[in-house]
């Protein structure tokens, strides 16, 4: 059958062992996995020596930019940044203009997403045009599948709207996601509140102003019971406070950003925008602990925090320049540079972890896209990823498939990289070349 | 505030940019101020011009207004016979979404060699000079970072009093009056960047600085700068041999991390009687505008040791300086006649 793909000679990455083996997939879905497998006739053969093949990438927090912000990123061509990164899945932010704060955006978005290369997934507001005032249509944004809301780009500053949220959500079966800063303590800062902020003259966003809220969360979750994913945690108290909260059974979660694991606010030294993001970029100490933190299993997921700005926007001065970079075709290597040899981790942040924290695992009774994150068997969803975990490239910009240029990374070299990509059972990338 | 983390120290501006105190070395500063102190009699001649940077072109950026500092720097350039192009764009005119690349690139396009900018954001000068490799830049005070001209004036100030006590010229003294010199640093230092290119010239130079300012108003990172930090102003009024006092900079939020103005002149404001109990020879300068009444006394400001219109005056030396080291690209010979 022309519909068949044989995934072949790579290392089958399951979620608690790896086995050489080859991988058929037929009419969408995995139908077997074993050694050297039978090649239907006529079937695609995805060269996968040397591989990794495992779940597709889900990433957690994307920033798509549509509507509103076409001229840095489109659904079309975040989704294919996405597909170059691994990602079969991607969780679309709500911070568009308008903000997907009811169920019309919310379905505008999830039919632009229809025709991308990628499934996409949408988050969410939690209030009215992300005001932190009123609540927004929760139930039926959740009613279209939503199953995360946050207000990302700002935290839900006041405790009483962010309670209410949260008792809200509950019983609704959804999860809230919080981006915390508190506003009032960040001050307007620009960068990491620190001995470089001060040097370089640039007002500071401390890292108490992330670890209030986190902390102000986790009271609120005891409270209501109600499941709270914590966004791009930067600091090393944050993620220690999250971890704390989780060994008393507290229903949280929490992602890390790739540009927090990697870079420290002595990236901003140089007043180059690029390296401007909220939250900002920390110290060593944060970066060393983020990395500990994803090695030993308290951070539930890598989130690319992926933000594409308009060239022009971030060649304004430094305060005046938006916040935020560039992050779904790098994150994977960036991983790998973290967990090293350990495919069993790098699938479970990359994949399984954001997965179950933006319920896309197939198991709801109410699925809207097919099955991402789950185990690479006969009878799933054919949602692959060939992750190449040995070969060196470097980043280029121009090259980048997001419609903004706006990487740190531009002439770095990474190690690791998509060589496939399967997506519903047809094939994204291949070769590492988008299809 | 180690000396220029991360970068390189620079022996001396000729040719190069001027972008932080931090990145020079001792013996850039004291050429900047011997070449500075060649053009003080340039400024007394009845012809106050040399046709040094005859044919150069330098444009006065100021996306912040500062009519001081713009006049000083256009006079300097004017004196060394350079063409200026002086463009207004104080911040408010400024669209929000023109880019800084757009605005220098149109500037650029004038045919310039060197711009000199004022900026209210922190870095502003250091994006520009990536933005047009070939312009030499010189800032003229960029947010809370640095004003590196005023710094070396103020050095520059000090130098040529105590030369003058000591019987010698400041270029025969280099930095050996430095050494030893007790400087006290007061008020708003959190936003100053008139601080952080002083605390590097006089500490390059070899003097001691002690800070001294309310808890809110000191810098974050205060412990890595080269300084004693003291809270309380009136114990180190009989230490000091200078007092720098800095403007309280209300337009920076500064009102609200002081209780009140009146607050912070009783317990920072170099009132009439503080200035009575420092030693008769302790120097006191202000890099203007002052707050009379606020920071300093209206009575404390006009004493001989203020040394306030001595700076201004030397403002268009240390300028001219400047734009002549690093736009003619070497030091001058021992005589300024051409």
């Amino acid at each position: 059958m022309s519909s068949d793909i044989v995934i072949s000679g790579g290392t089958v990455i399951h979620a608690t062992s790896t086995e050489r083996a080859d991988v058929l997939i037929r009419d969408g879905r995995v139908v077997d996995v074993g050694v050297d497998l039978d090649r239907p006739a006529g079937a695609t053969i995805i060269d996968a020596s040397e591989c990794w093949v495992g779940p597709g990438f889900v990433d957690l927090h994307t920033h798509l930019r549509e509507p509103g912000r076409e001229e840095a990123e489109t659904v079309e061509s975040g989704a294919r940044a996405a597909a170059m990164g691994g990602y079969s899945a991607v969780v679309a932010m709500p911070n568009t203009e308008p903000a997907i704060d009811n169920a019309m955006v919310a379905q505008y978005v999830l039919d632009r997403g229809r025709e991308a290369v990628v499934d996409v997934a949408v988050a969410g507001a939690i209030t009215v045009g992300r005001r932190g005032e009123h609540l927004a249509e929760i139930a039926e944004m959740a009613a279209l599948g939503v199953r995360l809301f946050t207000d990302d780009g700002t935290g839900v500053q006041n405790p009483l709207v962010m309670r209410r949220a949260l008792t809200y959500a509950r019983p609704l079966g959804v999860r809230l996601a919080q981006h915390c800063e508190d506003e009032a303590l960040a001050a307007g800062g620009v960068m990491n509140e620190g001995e470089v902020s001060s040097r370089l003259g640039l007002s500071g966003r401390p890292a108490i102003a992330e670890e209030v809220m986190v902390q102000r969360d986790i009271e609120l979750v005891r409270l209501t019971g109600c499941p709270l994913h914590f966004l791009h945690l930067s600091t090393a108290r944050s993620i220690a406070m999250v971890a704390a909260a989780r060994a008393e059974g507290l229903p949280v979660t929490c992602e890390v950003a790739p540009h927090h694991l990697l870079l420290d606010d002595r990236a901003c030294e140089e007043f180059d925008a690029l390296f401007k993001v909220h939250p900002p970029l920390r110290t060593v100490g944060d970066v060393a602990a983020a990395r500990a933190a994803l090695r030993d299993g308290r951070i539930d997921a890598v989130a690319t925090d992926h933000a594409p700005h308009a060239p022009e926007l971030k060649e304004m001065s430094f305060d005046d320049a938006p916040a935020g970079m560039l992050g779904l075709e790098h994150a994977a290597s960036i991983t790998l540079d973290v967990l090293g040899d350990d495919p069993l981790r790098l699938f479970e942040v990359l994949s399984r972890g954001p997965s179950r924290v933006a319920q896309l695992r197939g198991s709801d009774e109410r699925p809207r896209h097919s099955a991402h994150g789950g185990d690479v068997r006969a009878g799933e969803d054919a949602n692959l990823v060939v992750f190449d975990p040995r070969t060196t490239y470097t980043v280029d910009r121009e090259k980048l498939q997001s419609r903004a240029v706006n990487t740190p990374y531009d002439g770095r070299a990474f190690v690791g990289r998509t060589r496939a990509l399967v997506v519903r059972g047809a094939v994204r990338v291949s070769e590492g070349s988008l299809l | 505030m180690d000396r220029n983390v991360g970068g390189e120290v620079i022996e001396s501006i000729a040719g190069e940019n001027l972008i932080s105190l931090r990145d020079l070395s001792q013996r850039a500063i004291v050429e900047i101020l011997d070449t500075a102190e060649a053009f003080v009699e340039v400024n007394t001649r009845a012809i106050k011009k040399v046709p040094t940077l005859k044919g150069r072109v330098v444009a006065s950026l100021f996306f912040e207004e500062s009519t001081r500092t713009r006049l000083s720097f256009e006079t300097a350039a004017k004196r060394l016979s350079a063409d200026v192009l002086s463009l207004a764009v104080a911040s408010s005119s400024v669209k929000k979404g023109e880019s800084l690349r757009d605005t220098i690139a149109t500037i650029d396009a004038l045919g310039i060699d060197a711009v000199v900018m004022r900026h209210s954001a922190s870095g502003a000068p250091e994006q520009v000079s990536r933005f047009v490799p070939h312009v030499r830049v010189i800032n003229a005070g960029d947010g809370q970072h640095q004003h590196p001209t005023q710094g070396l004036l103020d050095v520059f100030t000090i130098r040529q009093v105590l030369a003058e006590r000591h019987g010698t010229t400041g270029r025969e003294s280099g930095c050996e009056l430095f050494s030893g010199l007790k400087v006290l640093i007061v008020g708003d230092l959190r936003h100053s960047r008139v601080a952080r290119s002083d605390v590097m010239a006089y500490t390059t130079l070899g003097a001691t600085v002690r800070v001294c300012a309310p808890g809110t108003l000191l810098p974050v990172d205060v412990s890595q700068w080269p300084v004693e930090v003291v809270y309380d102003f009136d114990e180190s009024l009989a230490w000091a041999d200078v007092v720098g006092v800095l403007r309280l900079q209300k337009e920076r939020g500064t009102g609200s991390l002081v209780p009140s103005l009146g607050e912070f002149t009783r317990t920072h404001g170099l009132t009439w009687e503080r200035a009575q109990r420092l030693s008769p020879s302790t120097l006191i300068t202000h890099p203007g505008p002052m707050n009379r009444g606020v920071e300093i006394d209206s009575r404390v400001a006009d004493l001989d040791v203020a040394l306030m219109e001595r700076q201004v005056a030397n403002g268009v030396p240390i300028r001219m300086s400047v734009l002549y080291l690093s736009l003619a690209g070497r030091a001058p010979e021992r005589s300024t006649d051409e």
